[in-house]
């Protein structure tokens, strides 16, 4: 199992030993919060307090604190919503998908884009909630619950429903297997440890006890948790995209969406990964073990899944086209053309052009244009949704009812909230779990060391 | 201290060391000692826990706070009053001349919806917003609730005192009133004006037909109203009169215009109508074609109009400067050729025009035919003259006393601020106006009358008709009925209900002879609400010249005139601003220009062009306007077949006094009106300029977008002559290719289809009788409980109505040029089309709900189900009729729109509310419901007389309102129904998804397959096919 290509440039690179990665992840961990990090949670905290005021003041006042109207029901409600999870595959893909395919480069990154996922999933459900009239019930009745109002049943035909289900598996599945891997790395550093901290890692870690058998028990979920999500990956954003499929609306009524909307996933929350782990290698010193090969590869990943992403663009006008449909190939001349052309147009650029730059290995192997780009493609992917969402509803089909979406502070807020809430969180898990996967990491650094040594 | 040793007895037992006391005597609580076991019969310690857990769980449930609801029965149940079965009694709106002869629906004895009285030869069913709205005003808690007396609150005995004795030594008494067309008022009037030394009664029109009864005079001897007869015209010439909008009787135009208008293959014809106008009216609209005049030129059109019939008849013509308009030669050869079957009517209140027009109909014969002045009518009474020269009286003192009869001259007069510092010199001032209006607030003495609701009366709108007004409500306030007012002021001990009793007596009982007994004829005409009488003609005396008026006109008007001029309309929500409190009709959307809660200066496309203005999403600019002296600040509003070089403003706004809903809404109009030709003149045709200001405004419109894009998808429309050679002509019929061959998209279908064994409601839908009035849209906001919200929340585009009415222009440019088919055209076609829930059998709504709070019943209807709605929006988002609306504020009991949404926020307002549809709360959608609170109370009638549903007994309010017909409502399975032979259903499609035979019968968005049980028929322009 631990053969390696001799050929193949080490995945962690400066020489480390064993210890020296226990010692450089856990010491982030075990040792005093840095200046960064408290600057970092400041900020976080912040924002999320300054979000919470709009988000209190729409569960307060009613949805009518949002720009929303008659024509145009979902906007950065929805967009915000299909935006996070759609950083949340990353996570799951990195660590399920590439495990399957033995791509050990994975390892060094997968326990920060897992808890990203994490995070970002647990900010997308915000929003299918929130958004709703009447949260209070609305979280629950959503829900197939047994209940004591006769036959009242959900609505299995509804694509929000299935939402339900397909979200809450795949956070479920995350969570699990993001666990299950940190509890090895949780013993670890349960057994430098001493006093209260002792105490906690150690009912963190499950009473690991590193025998062999917990080992071999250990990599048998890791790969079964690996199988079942994998098809979560796929399904999860397919489900998001039947939102809009499964609708009579021109724009939304369209087959391609669940391809281009996995894809799409993909490609922004690798994106996110990015952005993230620029900024925590820096941090956390951690450059030997998010190499620019690392970096490199998932700039690839983010070519291929961008340049599906713009021949789905394409190929949806060439199907409104095709189709004869007034209606249809007006919401497709109306995107381009019509009073959010400017939204398109960032879509297309942030989307479609901007990540064509890593065809060039100058660019894809630099750090600076990187976290650049990778910050641009969430942008456009921001506006992906807004462009499917608001253009495709704010002119449908009776041209009396057509109407612009204007966002209010609110909308602001609420989306702001959701980014303090989700820094908040990764810096809380950067500072107090390892952010790397020591375990793991320790297989690869033996082969590599090897050729080391050799 | 000294010992005290006395023993104080607990009792006489201790006294007498009773053994039953001494077994007890140590214990705290002899009585009641808790043991464990309970064996001596008394509470266990169970029973005190049970206690002890009961009393906690009293006290925590005492300490939630239970709202108190008391349903408190009646002690003496009256007779007719049943807990929650509506009672509903016939009875006439009236205010200031407009009329409609109604029925009131009352709840336990609250009156809460007027519906048209069938019975009615004048208004039949049909009603108009205003009407319908006006039981809202019943509630107005800004009505007065009492008299008052320089400001301070009275009562009775103290101004009836007072008023007798100022009045008798005022010197001259005048009493100034809008149209009374009730002959006991008038009487009572009479009776007054005996005892204050023959006081004058002077009439004035806020909206002044002065010019027509001036001309009747002129022509024929007799200052009177004719009845107009458009069902009976094969060709309608109007020059500006907005006859089915706001021109003298809409309501009852409207219905006989309609009657001219439908068309079945059957009988392929229809009226033609001219239109020359300088604004968008209601009726221009309708027009087949219109033509945009400038004000300043339209007696010349009238004049040259009456040229060329006079040349066919061979009659003398007048010299006049030649004007150029379009349809003009073709209007007077179609006039021509329908001789006493064409009717010509103007809107200028300039008397001269008005006798050329009587000219024109005398010429075509039209006069006793379609024009009929020898049965007059009374909806205008209104004398310019004698108010104008009322106003000069009383700033020169020569008027001691003044009492307005429920009028606000002050605010709706073209003179009314000169008129406001006038009553300031007469000595004694008294107003019986419901609240303390412009008006009312500069006069000594307010007697508020009651609200017509509250009131007997009777009316005589027409020589022949009459109708009885009936209160159905005890008064609310400490006000009282002003005709008994003045019957006390006279010194009349009658009430007045015995004074119209015993006028009814005297006149109407004794002219007929069918009914010996007066109060079986008066109950059976309180009953029906109206009584006609067989009336013989009077002959009028033949035509005078009409030289001088068309030597008048030659003057007054040119053909050429370069400058701006201003045409003064009124809305058809807001009329003349009497109503302008009631925010049912400020957030009525206008059916031209869309806008609520404002008016503003119509402005054509060429000059907005020209001043750089571009309007979006109902953002604009404001303008100055000028006339003469005065100015007023007021946004511009972009409205496609506005005359070039004309601009229109509505009157009505701009109210100071009038309550907290109406005040500061837009600008006076009656300010700028020209007072010095003789008579109110609403076109300012000279002295008008406009400067387009840098300040941005914000019009909150219903709809922004104006074209419907070409979308033939949307809108079927055709012409006269291609409809009679195909029926199906404009109609669009979308195949859809499957398995080799094209097929109607219904036929592919993911969905079983539904079964309707019993019932299956539906709509039809017929654009070509549909004015666009409006009249539905009030009607199911009142019906429906839907809430108003206010200006700004109409801006944020979330206005609640369920119904609503599209209003499409035409754009000149080809299909597929999406920019250009965005501009309508600079004179544009327009059609309506209702657009309510479609009720659709593959509801798009339906399947994506993820908690079922919409479901599909058995009949058809797509119901909403308020209690499990959780507020996603999906099915709002997946409508492709948008007609979903939400709650995205709690907009009941709620401060923040407790100005505006008063019938759900204060406790008077919460009085109209229909208490079989609830008030729905905040994060709910809701829709269109097809009134099924009157299916539900249609069908249990039935069923409580053992018998089917009859086809009409269910009708749903927008239906009922209609004055056109233009919505019928029924069951689609019930073969007798009036809607299945409309649509000509196919037979084999009973109790399944209808199909339909009749030609002109589509569903909008056929081609996506959602089947809904709302039809439309396709729109027909009586245009020829080289015009079209």
């Amino acid at each position: 199992m631990q053969v390696t290509s001799s050929v193949r440039e080490p995945l962690i690179t400066g020489g480390k030993t064993l210890k020296d990665v226990t010692h450089d992840v856990s010491r982030q961990v075990e040792g005093k919060p840095t200046l960064g990090w408290i600057l970092g949670l400041l900020v976080a905290v912040g924002v999320l307090l300054l979000g919470s005021l709009a988000l209190v003041a729409t569960l307060w006042e009613g949805i009518g604190m949002w720009g929303l109207n008659k024509t145009v029901g979902w906007a950065w409600d929805i967009t915000n919503f299909v935006w996070w999870v759609g950083i949340g595959h990353a996570g799951t893909l990195i660590s399920a998908v590439l495990l399957l395919f033995r791509q050990k480069w994975r390892m060094a990154i997968n326990r920060a884009a897992e808890a990203m996922t994490i995070f970002a999933v647990i900010c997308a459900a915000m929003f299918p909630v929130i958004h709703m009239g009447r949260p209070w019930l609305g979280a629950y009745w959503a829900l197939p619950l047994p209940n004591t109002f006769g036959s009242l049943w959900v609505n299995f035909n509804s694509p929000l429903l299935w939402d339900v289900f397909a979200i809450s598996t795949y956070f479920s599945v995350s969570l699990v297997f993001w666990y299950i891997g940190l509890i090895p790395d949780f013993a670890t550093i349960r057994d430098r440890a001493t006093g209260l901290r002792k105490t906690i890692y150690g009912a963190l870690s499950f009473g690991w006890d590193g025998a062999a058998k917990t080992w071999s028990r250990y990599e048998s979920v890791a790969l079964i948790l690996a199988g079942l999500a994998t098809p979560l990956v796929l399904s999860v954003h397919t489900i998001v995209s039947f939102d809009f499929a499964t609708s009579v609306i021109p724009g939304w009524h369209t087959t391609i969406f669940p391809p281009y909307f996995v894809a799409g996933a993909i490609f922004s929350g690798f994106a996110m990964v990015l952005t993230l782990m620029i900024i925590t290698r820096k941090l956390f010193k951690l450059e030997d073990y998010i190499t620019i090969g690392h970096i490199e590869l998932m700039n690839i990943v983010i070519i291929i899944t961008g340049s599906i992403v713009g021949i789905a663009y394409i190929t949806e006008f060439f199907i409104a086209w095709y189709s004869g449909v007034a209606a249809e190939q007006y919401a497709f001349v109306n995107r381009a053309f019509g009073p959010y052309w400017w939204a398109y147009w960032s879509m297309m650029t942030c989307n479609v052009i901007s990540p064509q730059l890593f065809w060039f290995k100058k660019i894809r192997t630099s750090i600076v244009a990187t976290f650049a780009l990778s910050i641009v493609v969430n942008i456009g992917m921001w506006f992906e949704r807004f462009v499917i969402i608001v253009t495709s509803l704010h002119r449908d089909y009776l041209p009396s009812s057509w109407a612009m979406f204007y966002p209010t502070i609110s909308d602001v807020g609420v989306y702001l909230f959701t980014f303090g809430l989700f820094f908040t969180l990764f810096l809380l898990f950067a500072k107090f779990f390892p952010v790397i996967n020591m375990a793991e990491v320790k297989s690869i650094v033996k082969s590599s060391s090897e050729k080391v040594n050799k | 201290m000294k010992e005290n040793n006395k023993t104080y007895w607990k009792g006489i037992e201790q006294l007498t060391n009773d053994p039953e006391f001494v077994k007890n005597a140590d214990k705290e609580f002899p009585e009641f000692s808790p043991s464990n076991n309970g064996e001596d019969g008394g509470p266990s310690r169970r029973d005190f826990l049970k206690l002890m857990g009961f009393s906690l769980a009293a006290a925590s449930l005492a300490a939630c706070e239970a709202p108190v609801r008391k349903a408190i029965p009646y002690v003496n149940k009256p007779v007719d009053i049943n807990p929650s079965i509506p009672n509903y009694y016939a009875s006439t709106f009236s205010s200031g001349g407009d009329y409609a002869s109604i029925v009131v629906k009352t709840r336990e004895g609250r009156p809460i919806k007027i519906d048209g009285n069938e019975l009615s030869p004048i208004n039949g069913k049909g009603v108009s917003a205003i009407v319908e709205a006006s039981v809202l005003s019943l509630y107005d808690k800004q009505r007065l609730s009492g008299p008052y007396i320089k400001g301070e609150k009275s009562d009775w005995a103290t101004i009836d005192a007072q008023i007798k004795s100022q009045l008798s030594i005022a010197g001259t008494v005048k009493i100034v009133t809008n149209t009374i067309n009730s002959p006991s008022t008038e009487k009572a009037l009479v009776q007054f004006a005996e005892a204050f030394g023959g006081a004058e009664v002077i009439t004035y029109d806020a909206i002044s037909s002065y010019g027509i009864t001036k001309a009747a005079e002129t022509s024929y001897g007799e200052s009177i109203l004719p009845t107009y007869k458009f069902d009976k015209a094969k060709v309608i010439v109007s020059f500006g009169a907005d006859f089915l909008g706001t021109w003298i009787s809409p309501i009852e135009f409207a219905r006989q215009y309609a009657k001219g208008r439908k068309i079945s293959k059957e009988k392929p014809e229809m009226s033609r109508h001219f239109q020359f106008e300088s604004n968008l009216s209601l009726t221009g609209s309708n027009a087949d074609y219109r033509t945009p005049i400038k004000a300043s030129a339209s007696g010349l059109a009238v004049l040259s109009l009456y040229n060329a019939l006079a040349k066919k008849a061979g009659a003398a013509s007048y010299n006049a400067a030649a004007v150029e308009v379009a349809h003009l030669d073709k209007a007077a050869n179609e006039l021509w050729a329908n001789r006493g079957a064409s009717i010509v009517v103007s809107g200028s209140n300039d008397p001269n025009v008005q006798i050329v027009i009587n000219g024109i109909n005398d010429l075509l014969g039209n006069n006793g035919n379609t024009v009929d002045f020898s049965t007059p009518s009374f909806f205008r009474k209104g004398d310019d003259a004698k108010m104008n020269q009322f106003v000069t009286d009383l700033n020169a003192g020569r008027v001691g006393g003044v009492v307005f009869y429920n009028c606000n001259p002050a605010y709706d007069y073209a003179r009314g601020v000169e008129l406001a510092a006038g009553i300031a010199k007469v000595k004694v001032s008294v107003a019986t106006n419901m609240t303390m209006d412009e008006t009312a607030s500069l006069v000594q003495y307010v007697a508020p009358d009651h609200h017509y609701l509250e009131s007997w009366n009777d009316f005589n709108p027409r020589k022949g008709e009459f109708s009885l007004a009936q209160p159905t409500i005890s008064p609310l306030f400490d006000t009282r009925q002003a005709q008994e007012s003045f019957l006390v002021w006279a010194g009349v001990e009658t009430n007045y209900y015995d004074f119209v009793q015993e006028n009814w007596k005297s006149t109407l009982f004794a002219s007929q002879s069918e009914l010996k007994d007066f109060q079986q004829y008066w109950d059976q005409s309180l009953f029906n609400g109206v009584v006609s009488i067989a009336s013989n003609s009077s002959s009028l005396a033949t035509i005078s010249d009409i030289s001088n008026a068309a030597g008048a006109i030659a003057k007054t008007y040119k053909a050429d005139n370069a400058t701006t001029e201003l045409v003064v309309y009124s809305k058809i929500g807001i009329g003349n601003g009497t109503f302008a409190n009631n925010p049912w009709l400020q957030e009525m959307s206008d059916p031209i220009s869309k806008a609520t809660w404002d008016n503003y200066l119509t402005v054509s496309q060429k000059w907005a062009n020209e001043n750089g203005l571009k309007m979006f999403e109902g953002a604009t600019q404001k303008a100055k306007l000028t006339i003469g002296e005065k100015s007023v600040i007021v946004p511009v509003l972009v409205q496609p077949g506005q005359a070039i070089g004309t601009v229109g403003l509505a009157l009505g706004y701009g109210r100071t006094n009038a309550g907290r809903v109406a005040n500061g809404v837009g600008v006076n109009a009656y300010e700028l009106l020209d007072h010095s030709k003789g008579f109110v003149n609403f076109d300012i045709t000279e002295g008008v300029s406009i400067e387009l200001l840098a300040d941005t405004y914000k019009i909150a419109q219903t709809q922004t977008h104006q074209t419907y894009m070409g979308r033939n998808f949307v809108v079927q429309e055709s012409i006269l002559p291609e409809y009679k050679e195909d029926a199906y002509a404009g109609r669009y019929q979308p195949k859809i290719y499957k398995e080799g061959e094209f097929v109607k998209p219904s036929k592919i279908s993911l969905w079983k289809g539904h079964q309707y064994s019993q019932h299956h409601w539906g709509l039809a839908i017929d654009m070509n009788s549909c004015i666009g009035c409006g009249a539905c849209t009030v009607a199911c906001q009142v019906e429906n409980n839907v809430a108003v919200v206010g200006k700004q929340e109409v801006l944020n585009r979330r206005e609640m109505a369920w119904i609503r009415i599209d209003r499409y222009y035409s754009s000149d440019a080809e299909v597929g040029d999406n920019d250009g088919l965005e501009i309508a055209s600079e004179n544009p076609e327009v059609v309506f089309q209702p657009m309510m829930c479609q009720h659709c059998n593959n509801a798009p709504c339906e399947t994506v709900c993820p908690v079922a709070a919409t479901t599909h019943s058995s009949e058809g209807l797509n119901q909403m189900t308020y209690n499990r709605c959780i507020g996603t929006r999906y099915c709002a988002n997946n409508c492709p009729y948008k007609v979903r609306r939400f709650n995205w504020f709690k907009y009941h009991d709620n401060k923040d729109f407790s100005t505006v949404n008063v019938a759900q926020n204060d406790d008077m307002g919460k009085m109209v509310l229909n208490p079989d549809v609830t008030v729905r709360s905040r994060g709910v959608i809701e829709k269109c419901s097809m009134c099924v609170q009157r299916i539900q109370s249609g069908k249990l009638t039935a069923k409580r007389e053992g018998r089917k549903v009859q086809d009409g007994e269910i009708t749903t309010a927008c239906a009922s309102a209609c004055p056109t017909d233009a919505i019928v409502f029924g069951d689609m399975n019930d073969t007798s129904s009036k809607i299945y032979s409309t649509l000509k259903i196919k037979e084999e499609t009973l109790s399944a998804t209808k199909e339909v035979n009749e030609e002109r019968a589509y569903h909008v968005l056929e081609e996506v397959n959602v089947n809904p049980n709302v039809w439309y028929f396709t729109k027909i322009r009586n245009k020829d096919k080289s015009e079209a």
